[in-house]
C-alpha cells in the first residue's frame, strides 16, 4: 500500500506536467479530501444503523442458529478438523455472513492455531488451513453494510439493488475456489 | 428485494423483545462500535482519495483506460482500478469504489457494477498475511491460486450479471 499510494500520487503529478494540468491536479488533492468528509458524514449514520441492529441480532440468537445450519457445510468442506477447530471455523463463517467483520478476523485466526497444532507437518500449510483461508478470501455477507453505506452516501436511489447480484456472485466465486481446492486436495490424496 | 431488508430488521427487533433484551440499549451499544470502525476508516479514505482524485486531475486515469481499452468489452476500464487494489488494500478499495460512485453516480451501470464487484470480492492478500501470521506455517503459497480463482469468478460473474442480465 506504501508504494501503491505514492506512486498514484507522484505519477500523478509527473503526468499533469505533461498534460498542463498541475494546478487541476493539486486542487484535486484537495477535492478528494474534502469529498472524504462528505463521504464519511453521510457514510457514518447508515454504517452505524446496521452495527447497532447487527449487535442485536447477535444476542437475540441468531448467531447461534446460523452457526447450527452450517455444521453440515462445515463437516464436508474440514473433514479432518478437530471439534475445537470446527466450533471456531464456524464461528469466523457466521460472523463473515453476519457481516461482523471485526469479529470474524480473531475467530479466524483462532480457528488457524488450532488447525496449526493438528498439522503434522508445522513447515506447510494443511488443506483444511488453505481452506479456511480461501473460505474467508471470497467471504460471502448476507447484508453487505459497507457498500450499501457508500451507496447511500454517494446518493443512489436504491442502495439495495445491488445486494442481489452481490450475492449470485459472490456464491459463484465460493464455489468455484471451494470446488477448484476440493479437487485439488482431493487428488492428491489418491 | 424491498421486503427483504425491512423483513429483516423486523425479525431481529421483534424475536430480540421476545427474548426480552434491552433492545435500544444492545443497539446503541453496538452502533457506537459503528462509530469506531467509520473513525478506522476515515484517514485512510482521505490518503485515497486525495489520490484517487489526483490521478483523475493529472489526466492519469484517461491514459490507463486508454491503455487498458482490450480488455474494456469483458469490463469497463472504469472499474479496473478497484479491481486491482482490492485483493491489497480494504480501505483503498473504499476509497475508490466512493470515488467510482461520486464520478459516474451510484446507480449508474459502472456505479452498481463496481458494488458488485467490491461484494464478491476480498482483500486476499491481507488475509493471507493475518490468518498465517499466528501458525507455524511458513509456506503458505498453497491458498493462493483458490482465492485467486474466487476473486477472478467473482468480477466476471458482475460483469456478467449487470452488463448481460441487467439485474
Amino acid at each position: 500500500m506504501n508504494y501503491i499510494w505514492c506512486g498514484m500520487i507522484v505519477v500523478s503529478i509527473i503526468v499533469s506536467v505533461f498534460t498542463g494540468t498541475v494546478s487541476e491536479t493539486v486542487n484535486g488533492a484537495f477535492e478528494g479530501a474534502k469529498s472524504a468528509v462528505f463521504t464519511i458524514l453521510s457514510f457514518a449514520g447508515v454504517m452505524c444503523f446496521w452495527t447497532g441492529l447487527l449487535r442485536v441480532a447477535e444476542k437475540s440468537g441468531l448467531s447461534e442458529k446460523v452457526e447450527k445450519l452450517l455444521k453440515p457445510v462445515i463437516r464436508l468442506l474440514f473433514p479432518r478438523a478437530g471439534e475445537e477447530a470446527k466450533k471456531y471455523i464456524s464461528m469466523n463463517m457466521t460472523a463473515n455472513l453476519l457481516g461482523m467483520g471485526n469479529a470474524a478476523t480473531p475467530m479466524g485466526i483462532k480457528a488457524m492455531q488450532s488447525l496449526d497444532r493438528e498439522n503434522k507437518r508445522p513447515e506447510y500449510a494443511s488443506d483444511d488451513m488453505c481452506m479456511l483461508v480461501v473460505l474467508n478470501t471470497t467471504s460471502l455477507q448476507l447484508i453487505p453494510t459497507t457498500i450499501i453505506a457508500l451507496r447511500v452516501a454517494a446518493g443512489s436511489s436504491d442502495p439495495f439493488s445491488v445486494v442481489l447480484p452481490i450475492w449470485i456472485s459472490s456464491l459463484c466465486a465460493v464455489i468455484a475456489a471451494v470446488t477448484c481446492a476440493k479437487l485439488f486436495f482431493g487428488r492428491k490424496r489418491l | 428485494m424491498i421486503y427483504v431488508i425491512p423483513a429483516i430488521i423486523a425479525i431481529v427487533l421483534i424475536s430480540a423483545l421476545r427474548k426480552k433484551l434491552p433492545v435500544y440499549e444492545l443497539f446503541i451499544e453496538g452502533a457506537g462500535d459503528g462509530m469506531k470502525i467509520v473513525a478506522g476508516i476515515f484517514p485512510p479514505l482521505v490518503a485515497v482519495l486525495t489520490a484517487a482524485y489526483m490521478l483523475r486531475a493529472s489526466g492519469t486515469f484517461d491514459l490507463i483506460v486508454s491503455l487498458l481499452s482490450p480488455i474494456k468489452n469483458i469490463i469497463p476500464a472504469e472499474v479496473l482500478p478497484l479491481a486491482l487494489i482490492r485483493p491489497v488494500s480494504g480501505s483503498g478499495a473504499i476509497g475508490i469504489l466512493s470515488e467510482i460512485l461520486n464520478t459516474h453516480g451510484a446507480d449508474s451501470m459502472i456505479g452498481r457494477l463496481a458494488s458488485v464487484i467490491m461484494g464478491s470480492t476480498e482483500t486476499t492478500f491481507y488475509c493471507l498475511c493475518v490468518y498465517f501470521a499466528k501458525t507455524r506455517v511458513k509456506h503458505n503459497l498453497k491458498a493462493v491460486p483458490f482465492a485467486a480463482v474466487g476473486d477472478i469468478v467473482g468480477i466476471l460473474t458482475a460483469a456478467i450479471l449487470i452488463k448481460l442480465v441487467n439485474i
